[in-house]
């Protein structure tokens, strides 16, 4: 059949019709190359997230803008109160409240994997012979970079407001590691979430009731010792409580080992139960 | 043996609550060849399409692309396949050359490979001047057409097409059908799934006919159509209250059921061209010249193929065609 009826009308000429010879050409001959190691596939979605920056970068409003609010928020608010001065609070509320934003920042994994599902590319990506997890990896891959640059800017906003890092270059570098790597593991919780639940609103709700709790009880804005006794038991036994300590201690010089460790462990654990979780829920969709 | 089979299921199930989505569906579809998969919305094709394509587990039954099952294998399957579903199943927010470079990387190409590549497809498919536009901002023909070139960036030996032309303008629509035969031209084998019967008859060679996740009616597309008849008469009458003499004298004239339609003065009926000497124009005009001899104004008649409507009338009534 030929396309006599595909003549081309003035408003339509911008979309050429296709050309038959190239695309026979284009069916041709090629050889299928091998799959893509586990490292490539995640990478190149680690490479779409970026992307994915470049085009809507007002997305990265929530790890800017937000965490500055937080940080001039809090310290202005509680500093003179909580500890006699805000010079004196930043000293003890930045570490803390860098942990608070960059686990709270997380949630918007959960989100972006919820939309993406919506969205037809799932399924492209869902029927490509490559490394299960591999999208998700590759999202995470780009929050990382998200995370970083939210703990940036707060620690640039803490040392123009007094805050001043014990610990130099070194403290900062290992502090702010430790902090990606614990919300890189926490952020399989909402790529869970993201695949389990039916829409981004719920998502989001579902977040915001694990996320306050988890941060707020932690002592990020205050020692828990003034906390009554069950509250204790809860806030000194949270991964948060051990994050912030561990990246407290580190940015102000020393060697917090235990807290690390726990920071680690719970990481291990959260990545090896949500991880498998996500991975289940993402075959079985 | 060049018998083969690209695609075959036996009593594939999938089960949504209450809701048997796919019914046991059997297929067998030769490799090489365009298999249509034609039925009204809601009729299971794209839940039996998500299932042949490792995108949904069967509840029951089983699925096999060259021999290798969806489940167990799905990993071999899913290299030999693609899928163009109902929706662009490329990112949004990536320009044309974005997604298809990405979806190189992801199949094992060099960076510098996969974007030779992605500019080989653009411009084979006339996209060149949008590859740096953001996909969401493409029309719907363009969409369409960057879903197809993602799903050949390797040539599949099996594309899915998931109603690749609903809501297209009708120059589109032919621009994909053109794809969809250079594809075919090369040994990759399609299943196509669709609720216009022209497009199956346009594309397909054989067609299953799918009805509340059961296959209906399955063969070529002559076997197909000599179970329906050969066309429909429409007619429209100048006064209303001939209408009940004008489906009696048709009824007779033609050997045939004549349904009231919505509207108070049209009629259709079914001409069965095959069974009798004469064709079906002949038939449909000696029905005319029946209606005039009996005084009824007929102000407007056509007659045509069947469409899609009428070929599940039809085999909903009769049962089980062809097989």
């Amino acid at each position: 059949m030929s396309t006599a009826t595909a003549k081309t009308e003035p408003e339509d000429v911008q979309l050429a019709a296709p050309d038959q010879e190239r695309l026979s050409a284009l069916l041709v001959g090629q050889e299928r190359p091998p799959r893509p190691s586990a490292l490539s596939a995640s990478m190149a979605f680690g490479w779409r997230a970026m992307l994915k920056i470049k085009h809507v970068p007002e997305q990265l409003f929530d790890v800017t803008a937000f965490p500055i609010m937080l940080v001039l928020m809090y310290t202005y608010l509680f500093g003179g109160a909580l500890a006699g001065s805000t010079e004196e609070y930043i000293q003890f509320l930045l570490p803390g409240i860098m942990v608070m934003s960059v686990v709270m920042i997380t949630m918007y994994s959960g989100i972006a994997v919820n939309t993406d599902i919506a969205k037809g590319v799932f399924d492209r990506f869902r029927t490509l012979p490559i490394w299960r997890p591999a999208p998700m990896v590759g999202y995470l891959l780009g929050d990382v970079l998200r995370y970083l640059l939210a703990a940036v800017v707060m620690l640039g906003v803490g040392m123009i407001i007094g805050f001043r890092p014990e610990g130099g270059v070194l403290g900062v570098l290992a502090g702010i590691a430790l902090l990606i790597v614990f919300s890189f593991a926490f952020s399989w919780i909402w790529t869970m979430f993201g695949l389990l639940l039916r829409s981004e609103k719920s998502v989001m709700g579902v977040s915001m009731m694990v996320i306050f709790p988890l941060t707020f009880l932690s002592n990020v804005f205050v020692d828990p010792k003034t906390m009554p006794g069950w509250l204790q038991a809860f806030v000194n036994n949270s991964p948060v409580t051990h994050l912030a300590t561990a990246v407290r201690e580190l940015i102000a010089g020393n060697w917090p080992a235990a807290d690390i460790l726990w920071t680690l462990g719970w990481s291990g654990v959260l990545m090896a139960v949500f991880g498998a979780v996500t991975m289940r829920l993402y075959n079985r969709k | 043996m060049s018998t083969e089979l690209a695609i075959e299921t036996t009593g594939l199930v999938k089960v949504f609550g209450d809701n048997r989505a796919v019914d046991g569906i059997d297929l067998a579809v030769p490799t090489g060849t365009v298999y249509g998969v034609l039925g009204p919305n809601g009729a299971g094709k794209t839940t039996a399409v998500r299932m042949l394509a490792t995108l949904l587990r069967p509840d029951g039954g089983s699925a096999r692309i060259f021999g290798k099952d969806v489940v167990k294998d799905a990993d071999a399957v899913r290299s030999r396949v693609s899928l163009t579903g109902q929706y662009a199943s490329v990112d949004e927010d990536l320009t044309g050359a974005e997604n298809l470079v990405l979806l190189g990387r992801l199949l094992g190409h060099a960076k510098p490979a996969a974007r030779d590549r992605a500019e080989q497809l653009l411009d084979g498919f006339g996209l060149s001047e949008a590859a740096g536009k953001q996909v969401k901002n493409y029309s719907g023909g363009m969409r369409r057409r960057i879903d197809i070139a993602a799903s050949i960036l390797n040539t599949p030996d099996v594309l899915f097409l998931d109603e690749p032309t609903t809501g297209l303008d009708p120059r589109s629509r032919n621009q994909v059908w053109d794809i969809v035969r250079a594809v075919v031209a090369h040994g990759t084998t399609v299943l196509l799934t669709t609720q216009y019967l022209d497009e199956a008859d346009q594309l397909a060679s054989r067609i299953a006919v799918i009805d509340q996740g059961k296959v209906i009616a399955e063969g070529t597309k002559g076997e197909l159509k000599a179970s329906v008849g050969a066309g429909t008469v429409h007619l429209r009458l100048r006064d209303a209250d001939q209408r009940a003499e004008a489906q009696q004298v048709l009824a007779l004239a033609l050997n045939a059921d004549v349904q009231l339609d919505a509207d108070p003065v049209a009629l259709t009926a079914r001409v069965d061209g095959q069974s009798t000497e004469q064709g079906a124009a002949e038939q449909a005009g000696r029905a005319l010249a029946e209606l005039a001899r009996c005084g009824i104004t007929v102000d407007n008649f056509s007659l045509g193929q069947p469409s899609l409507d009428e070929v599940f009338l039809a085999l909903t009534d009769k049962k089980g065609v062809a097989a």
